[in-house]
C-alpha cells in the first residue's frame, strides 16, 4: 500500500503556460502543468490547453522562474499611482462638448 | 510619506522578531491576514495562491478541489470502456474526445489544487492508495451504449449544474479551472442527449434501451448533488466562504426542473412516480432517494469500486516506464547542455 515508484513526476517541473489565441494580440496565461522538459511541456501545452483552436502560438516557462510581487506588501508596490488620478483623459472635463477632443 | 511609514512598519516587525519571538510575528500576520481574508469574502472578492487564509479553507479547498480531480480521472473509465465498441468511427471519434476532456479537467484541477500547497504526487497517492474519495457516480458500470448516452446526459448534466456556480468560487485558480472545465462539459451534455434521442427515435428494442438507461442513471445522478441539505454538515461553512453558492437541495431541485422537458423531448421517461409539476412552488416535487445506497457507494460498496481503483492503479504501474523514460530523456539533454556551454 505504498507510495507510487519513485521515478514519478515529482520530479518533473512546473510550467507555466501562455497562449496567443490569435495574432495581434498578447500571450495570455492559461494554466500550468507537469514535464520533464521544455519540448515536452510545449507538447503538453498544446494536449492540454488548444483542445478547440485556442492557440496559435504558445509559451511555456519554469513557474520557478517567475519573479512575483508580495501580495502581503498592502498595495505600498502599487501605490504610486493612487491620487493621480490626472493621468486619465476622464480627469479633463473643461472640453466637454468639444469635439474630437 | 507612506513609502516612508511602510519602512518604519517593517522594521518594527523585524525588531520585535529579534526581541519576541517568531511565534509572536506569525501571530501578527495571521491577524492581519485574517482581516483581509475577511474583507475579500465580504466583497465577494477572489483569494489568491499567496494571500494568507484560514488553514480550515484552504483543508477543505485541498479536499474538494482534488476529490473533484480524482472524480475527472476515475470518471474515464465507464466511457473509455465504450471506445473500441461505440457504434460508429464519428460515435467513436466523439467519445475520444469527451475522453480526453476528462483527462484535462483532472489536469486543471489538480494544477489548481495544486497551488494551496498540496503537490499533485501527494494527490495521486492518495487516490492511488485509496484514502481519497471521488463520486460516486463512476462506480457505476456502463452496461450499454445507451448509458453512454445516459451518463453524458443525466450524470454530465448534473456536473454541470454543481460546477457553473463554482466558477464563482471565492479562491480565484478554482474558479478560473471551473471556467475552462464549463465551456467544454457542455459538448459532453449535449452528445449523450443525441445519443439517447437516436436509440429512443430507432427501433423498439433500441427505444427500451435508453429507456432502461434513464431508469439506470436517474437516481445516481439526482445523488451527485450530495445528500440533503439536513444531512449536510459542511454545506454551511463553504456557503458563508463563498465556495458553493447554493445548497445541495437546491442544485438538485434546479438540475430536476431542467432534465423534465429535456425527458419529454427525449420521448423516454423519468422514473419517478412522485415526479410532480407543483405550480404553487414553481418547481418540479420529485420523489424520496435511496441514501442508504448513496452512503453504501460512497464507502467503496460501489457495484465497480474496486474494480475502478484496480483499474487506476494498473494504469498507473504500466505507465511507469514511460514516465521513467521521459525524466532519464530530461536528464540527458541537461548534461548535453552543460557540456556544450563548458560547465
Amino acid at each position: 500500500m505504498t507510495s507510487i515508484d519513485a521515478a514519478d513526476s515529482s520530479s518533473w517541473p512546473l510550467w507555466e503556460v501562455f497562449i496567443r489565441s490569435s495574432r495581434g494580440l498578447s500571450h495570455v496565461h492559461a494554466g500550468s502543468l507537469h514535464a520533464p522538459d521544455a519540448t515536452m511541456a510545449l507538447r503538453n501545452a498544446r494536449d492540454l490547453y488548444t483542445r478547440r483552436n485556442e492557440g496559435t502560438s504558445v509559451w511555456v516557462v519554469p513557474a520557478a522562474a517567475i519573479m512575483a510581487s508580495d501580495p502581503d506588501s498592502k498595495g505600498g508596490f502599487f501605490e504610486s499611482p493612487q491620487g493621480k488620478s490626472y493621468r486619465h483623459a476622464t480627469y479633463y472635463t473643461q472640453s466637454e462638448g468639444v469635439k474630437h477632443l | 510619506m507612506t513609502a516612508h511609514h511602510t519602512s518604519q512598519q517593517s522594521d518594527g516587525a523585524q525588531l520585535r522578531l529579534a526581541d519576541d519571538s517568531d511565534a509572536a510575528a506569525a501571530e501578527e500576520a495571521a491577524e492581519v491576514g485574517q482581516a483581509r481574508f475577511e474583507e475579500l469574502i465580504a466583497a465577494d472578492s477572489r483569494v489568491e495562491p499567496r494571500d494568507w487564509m484560514p488553514d480550515p479553507y484552504r483543508k477543505t479547498l485541498v479536499r474538494q478541489v482534488s476529490q473533484h480531480a480524482h472524480s475527472e480521472i476515475i470518471g474515464m473509465q465507464p466511457e473509455g470502456n465504450w471506445i473500441t465498441r461505440a457504434p460508429s468511427l464519428k460515435r467513436k471519434a466523439i467519445l475520444m474526445a469527451k475522453v480526453q476532456d476528462e483527462a484535462g479537467h483532472g489536469l486543471y484541477l489538480y494544477s489548481a489544487a495544486e497551488t494551496l500547497g498540496t503537490s499533485r504526487d501527494e494527490m495521486l497517492d492518495q487516490l492511488y492508495t485509496g484514502r481519497a474519495k471521488y463520486s460516486s457516480i463512476f462506480n457505476y458500470p456502463a452496461r450499454t451504449w445507451a448509458d453512454v448516452g445516459a451518463i453524458g446526459w443525466l450524470v454530465d448534466g448534473a456536473a454541470i449544474t454543481n460546477q457553473v456556480p463554482l466558477c464563482r468560487a471565492s479562491y480565484g485558480p478554482y474558479g478560473r479551472a471551473m471556467v475552462r472545465v464549463c465551456k467544454e462539459e457542455s459538448f459532453h451534455q449535449r452528445q449523450g442527449w443525441e445519443i439517447l434521442y437516436s436509440l429512443s427515435h430507432g427501433t423498439d428494442a433500441q427505444h427500451r434501451m435508453a429507456q432502461e438507461a434513464v431508469d439506470r442513471f436517474y437516481g445516481p445522478a439526482l445523488q451527485m448533488f450530495g445528500p440533503p441539505d439536513s444531512d449536510s454538515p459542511n454545506s454551511n461553512q463553504s456557503m458563508a466562504w463563498n465556495i458553493k453558492r447554493f445548497s445541495n437541495d437546491e442544485l438538485r431541485q434546479r438540475f430536476v426542473d431542467m432534465i423534465v422537458p429535456q425527458a419529454d423531448a427525449l420521448g423516454l421517461t423519468l422514473p419517478d412516480p412522485h415526479l410532480t409539476w407543483n405550480e404553487e412552488r414553481g418547481h418540479y416535487d420529485f420523489g424520496d432517494l435511496d441514501w442508504d445506497e448513496f452512503f453504501s457507494v460512497l464507502k467503496g460498496n460501489g457495484p465497480l469500486s474496486r474494480q475502478r481503483l484496480e483499474h487506476y492503479r494498473n494504469a498507473r504501474d504500466d505507465g511507469a516506464w514511460v514516465r521513467e523514460a521521459a525524466t532519464a530523456y530530461a536528464r540527458r539533454g541537461q548534461q548535453d547542455q552543460s557540456a556544450l556551454l563548458g560547465a
